[in-house]
């Protein structure tokens, strides 16, 4: 997706280019993912948009060298605003014969190929399972490779600092950064200055991986093996301060940060699952801000603690993924019986059962809508990006303490683990969450309820407003336990009715485009950038299609019965069988079409652009 | 609004008392455990508030409802995961699981281990009635081999898992024993267990008298309970009998009933209780031993102070904000920032 636009070549030999897409691969072990994040943060610091894909195996430490093993990080830097960490790859650093085989088919032809030549040795190319040299039998001709003896130039680079053979060689991966900091004109400061914090303990290892970033940035410079290096420019970006920030952060600064607009401690129970695990990691650190964080023993431990926690007047949140999902689901229950405030994430990832643990899906809506038994309605939100993470654990939190009833928060392992700016908020700016514990002696009923039909939170320790809850059906208003059936029916319709009430209390959804046209496209949760990159794309071209993206998926936002019918056709895209599509069918009559995918893997724009345009056609 | 609490040196059992029906069989033991509940809490001196009942599912889970506290009747099993998340958030409170043989040991098991284990300051009291009541009839992972139930009518061939054994195992720093009708034992134990700071364990035999009438009549009836019931006090011999005539000494690694007095071994050869002790050998011991081989043990196992893992939490929660100001703001722009303008 990138322009070239040729630079005073001969001179500089600085081409500038729109955007470019890289991608670093290796074995598990070859430090890719740290190489990543730091040419992300150089690439923030040089101005540009970002978005980031981390992909990794399932498997720790998978033997070195095999097709299983392969770690990759891919980046899209850009001078104008992005959604998506791209479709396609500009640039490959493969750092073996694995990660070569494994990533080639997403390298564009003509696209830039760097390879560590001396990885390619026989036994190197039987673990890939390659039958003959691909460097040799001409198989690469339509890229543009680069074989570099990345291994023996790195130990070069090191020598005469004592580090044995095998420390040495773990450095190698800054020797490729370097490379890459050369090749998109990169300044090395950053990195150098991380390097120095990063190792202020082992003065070795810093001055080997220092000398090693620059020795690969000094190739580039020298070794004339590229035409030119590339500059993309700095992108048109809202004033403001910004960190790099992924899903799972986001989740993390969105807790906290509910928990200072709202006042209430927050407490967090979990038990570590991939995706999700990050946001314990992270939490477990933060005990200055007066987190208690509990690594529980089980799925059903995290999720009841959490609701201890909440019955004690804490923000209570557990994060997961799907199969643990499937284990909250009977708590999940008791809390909308009991009517207390929850957060619930699930980072989703593919399914069902242990499915693909790190792989990206967007398969548990109907799980998130329905997995429990009985009548038994939530809200369910759903974050569209890394940094919208944050302000949707906010949203959840809010409504759950707002009108007294868990909330699931859906993301995925793709917006979990991928990374973009966040504009740090100012916090005075967030609004408030008002919500209070309620002290009235004079009129206290557990189950009497408010203009929103919340109600009220009496935490324990407050005089005269000893209560009990449970699972057991309640009466209305007084809550003590009752078998009536026509209570139990008005109890059920009235859970049904204060879920339905909060779509007052959410924001419409927005239309992209034109208000009325051929198509809409209707996404939501983590396909927002490639749908709403597809669209842009298409609207360029003066189609008339426009999108909604949804965030609130339980209830719905309130206009969106009326945009529907707007529009002659609806596509809507989803890493799953159809679960929004069935659901908008059931709501709102309309026959939507879907566009389905279920590899583990984000949507690329061109399949989005596809689908639109086979839509438009079939009129 | 002006609240006068109580104050809880006047509060006394009655004031206790919920205003729901009680509805467990006529007849049954929970209700004298109700009772002895709601004198230690009366004897206990806590702001009424300030007590919680937590439970899961089970006859004996109903209990909640039936205290003037606050309390919250759970799901199966899990009565301690909620418990455990409310004292972490907090550690000001009382709080109570009630819980039964099925109920915490069955489907709970996992959650009792753990929670014992990590001494979470909160009160377990399990109702161990060796049957399924609620569900009518079947076997629990207490009842003995060979029982006969609804679910094992050729009889059980599950081997029993022993409450007190169990919890020990788990590491648990105070175990206790008592017996429903055994109602001034029964309240001074479950106090014991409200005063001891960390997870306290009371096992209580009580009596379904529907699903499993009679299953401790060996240690309830006149006749019988001299002989198979054993009243542990720190510091004193382990003498059993009406008259106290029987003794219990430790031969090698076990225990060995012995007579004493004219006819037997002085009492200086016999096993002196300490509850205090640093290992829970002695413990394991006593909760190893089973009628109709041996006296049963009741009273306090074990009773040893440890930190407790909600203390620890805000340990580190105090330390964390001394060393670091909990200065959100400033940690948001803590990491790599970048300013547009």
């Amino acid at each position: 997706m990138s322009t070239t636009e040729e630079g005073n070549q001969s001179e500089r030999r600085i081409q500038e280019i729109d955007s470019a897409t890289v991608r670093f691969a290796g074995d598990s072990g070859d430090g890719m993912q740290l190489v990543g994040g730091q040419f992300t943060t150089a690439s923030v610091f040089s101005g540009n948009d970002i978005s980031t894909l981390p992909d990794y195996p399932a498997e720790i430490r998978a033997p070195a060298g095999v097709l299983a093993g392969v770690s990759g990080f891919q980046i899209n830097f850009s001078s104008h605003k992005i959604h998506t960490p791209g479709d396609v790859i500009d640039a490959l650093f493969a750092m073996n014969p694995a990660a070569l085989k494994v990533n080639l088919a997403d390298l564009k032809r003509g696209g830039l190929l760097i390879v560590n030549s001396e990885s390619f040795s026989q036994d190197d190319l039987e673990k890939a399972d390659y039958s003959d040299n691909p460097l040799e039998d001409g198989s690469l001709e339509d890229y543009r490779i680069v074989s570099i003896p990345i291994t023996s130039m790195n130990r070069g680079a090191v020598e005469g600092l004592g580090l044995d053979r095998k420390a040495a060689d773990r450095c190698k991966n800054f020797f490729v950064l370097g490379l890459a900091y050369w090749i998109y004109n990169r300044p090395l400061d950053n990195t150098l200055a991380w390097i120095d914090r990063k190792f202020t303990k082992n003065p070795a290892l810093r001055d080997a991986n220092r000398r090693t970033l620059e020795a690969g940035f000094h190739f580039g410079e020298t070794a004339e093996l590229f035409d030119s290096s590339y500059q993309v420019r700095k992108a048109p970006i809202a004033p403001g301060t910004y960190a790099k920030i992924t899903g799972n952060e986001a989740v993390v600064y969105g807790l906290l940060a509910a928990s200072h607009l709202s006042n209430k401690p927050l407490f967090y129970g979990s038990y570590p699952i991939t995706p999700a695990s990050d946001i314990l990691h992270q939490l477990a650190g933060l005990k200055q801000f007066g987190v208690v964080t509990f690594q529980a023993e089980d799925e059903i431990a995290a999720v009841c603690s959490a609701i201890g926690a909440a019955f004690g007047g804490s923000l209570a949140a557990t994060g997961t993924s799907g199969p643990g999902v499937s284990l909250k689901s009977e708590a999940i229950g008791l809390a909308v019986m009991t009517e207390l405030p929850l957060v619930i994430v699930n980072v989703q990832r593919g399914g069902p059962s242990t499915g693909l643990p790190t792989k990206t899906e967007q398969a548990d809506l109907f799980q998130a809508l329905f997995g429990r038994h009985g009548e038994c309605p939530l809200p369910v939100l759903a974050a569209s990006t890394p940094a919208d993470c944050f302000t949707m654990t906010i949203e959840a939190a809010r409504i759950a303490m707002e009108f007294m009833t868990p909330v699931i928060l859906l993301t995925d392992g793709y917006i979990a683990n991928g990374s973009e700016p966040w504009k740090i908020p100012d916090l005075n700016s967030l609004p408030k969450i008002n919500v209070e514990y309620y002290v009235d002696i004079e009129r206290f009923q557990p189950y009497a309820r408010n203009e929103r039909l919340s109600r009220p939170w009496a935490i324990p320790g407050t005089p005269d407003l000893m209560h009990r809850i449970g699972g057991l059906e309640k009466q209305h208003i007084t809550g003590a336990v009752s078998y009536d059936g026509e209570n139990h029916e008005y109890m059920v319709k009235l859970r049904q009715a204060k879920i339905d009430g909060v779509e007052e209390d959410i924001p419409n959804a927005e239309i992209f485009g034109d208000p009325s046209g051929k198509l809409l496209v209707l996404s939501w949760g983590g396909v927002y950038g490639a749908a709403q990159t597809a669209v842009e794309f298409v609207r360029e071209s003066g189609k008339s299609v426009s999108s909604v993206h949804l965030k609130y998926l339980n209830p719905f936002p309130k206009n969106l019965k009326k945009i529907l019918p707007n529009f002659k056709k609806i596509l809507i895209p989803e890493l799953n069988l159809g679960q929004l599509r069935y659901i908008i069918r059931a709501h709102f009559l309309i026959d939507a079409i879907g566009l389905n995918k279920t590899q583990g893997k984000p949507f690329r724009v061109d399949e989005i652009v596809e689908a639109i345009d086979r839509a438009l056609e079939a009129e | 609004m002006v609240v006068t609490p109580q104050n809880p040196a006047e509060l006394t059992a009655k004031d206790y008392a919920s205003d729901q029906t009680v509805r467990w069989c006529p007849g049954c033991g929970d209700y004298s455990i109700l009772a002895q509940m709601k004198k230690a809490l009366a004897s206990l001196q806590v702001e009424r508030e300030k007590n919680v009942f937590i439970s899961g599912i089970g006859c004996s889970s109903r209990f909640p409802y039936y205290t003037n506290t606050y309390g919250m009747h759970g799901i199966h099993g899990r009565a301690c995961a909620i418990a455990g998340g409310l004292k972490m958030i907090r550690p000001d409170l009382t709080v109570w699981v009630i819980t039964g043989d099925g109920d915490g040991l069955s489907i709970g098991g996992n959650h009792f281990i753990h929670t014992i284990r990590r001494n979470i300051d909160i009160n377990i009291v399990l109702f161990n009635n060796r049957i399924y009541g609620l569900t009518k009839g079947q076997c629990s992972p207490t009842s003995e081999f060979g029982k006969k139930t609804k679910s094992t009518p050729l009889g059980s061939i599950d081997f029993p898992i022993h409450p007190c054994t169990a919890a020990i195992g788990a590491e648990a720093a105070f175990v206790a024993r008592s017996i429903d009708v055994h109602v001034k034992h029964l309240a001074a134990t479950l106090e014991a267990a409200a005063r001891h700071k960390g997870t306290s364990f009371v096992e209580v035999y009580q009596n379904c008298n529907i699903f499993n009438d009679g299953a401790y009549l060996y240690a309830t009836d006149r006749q019988q309970k001299f002989d198979n019931i054993l009243e542990l006090e720190h510091g004193k011999p382990l003498r059993f009998g009406k008259n106290g005539e029987k003794g219990i000494r430790l031969r090698g690694l076990d225990v060995e009933i012995v007579n004493v007095g004219d006819d037997g071994v002085s009492e200086s050869e016999l096993l002196v209780h300490d509850e205090k002790a640093a290992t829970p050998t002695l413990a394991y011991l006593l909760s190893r031993m089973h009628y109709p081989k041996f006296p049963e043990p009741i009273g306090i196992f074990r009773s040893v102070e440890s930190p407790t893992y909600d203390e620890l939490i805000h340990d580190q929660i105090a330390k964390a904000a001394a060393a670091q100001k909990p200065d959100l703001d400033a940690f948001f722009h803590s990491g790599e920032t970048w300013t547009v303008k």
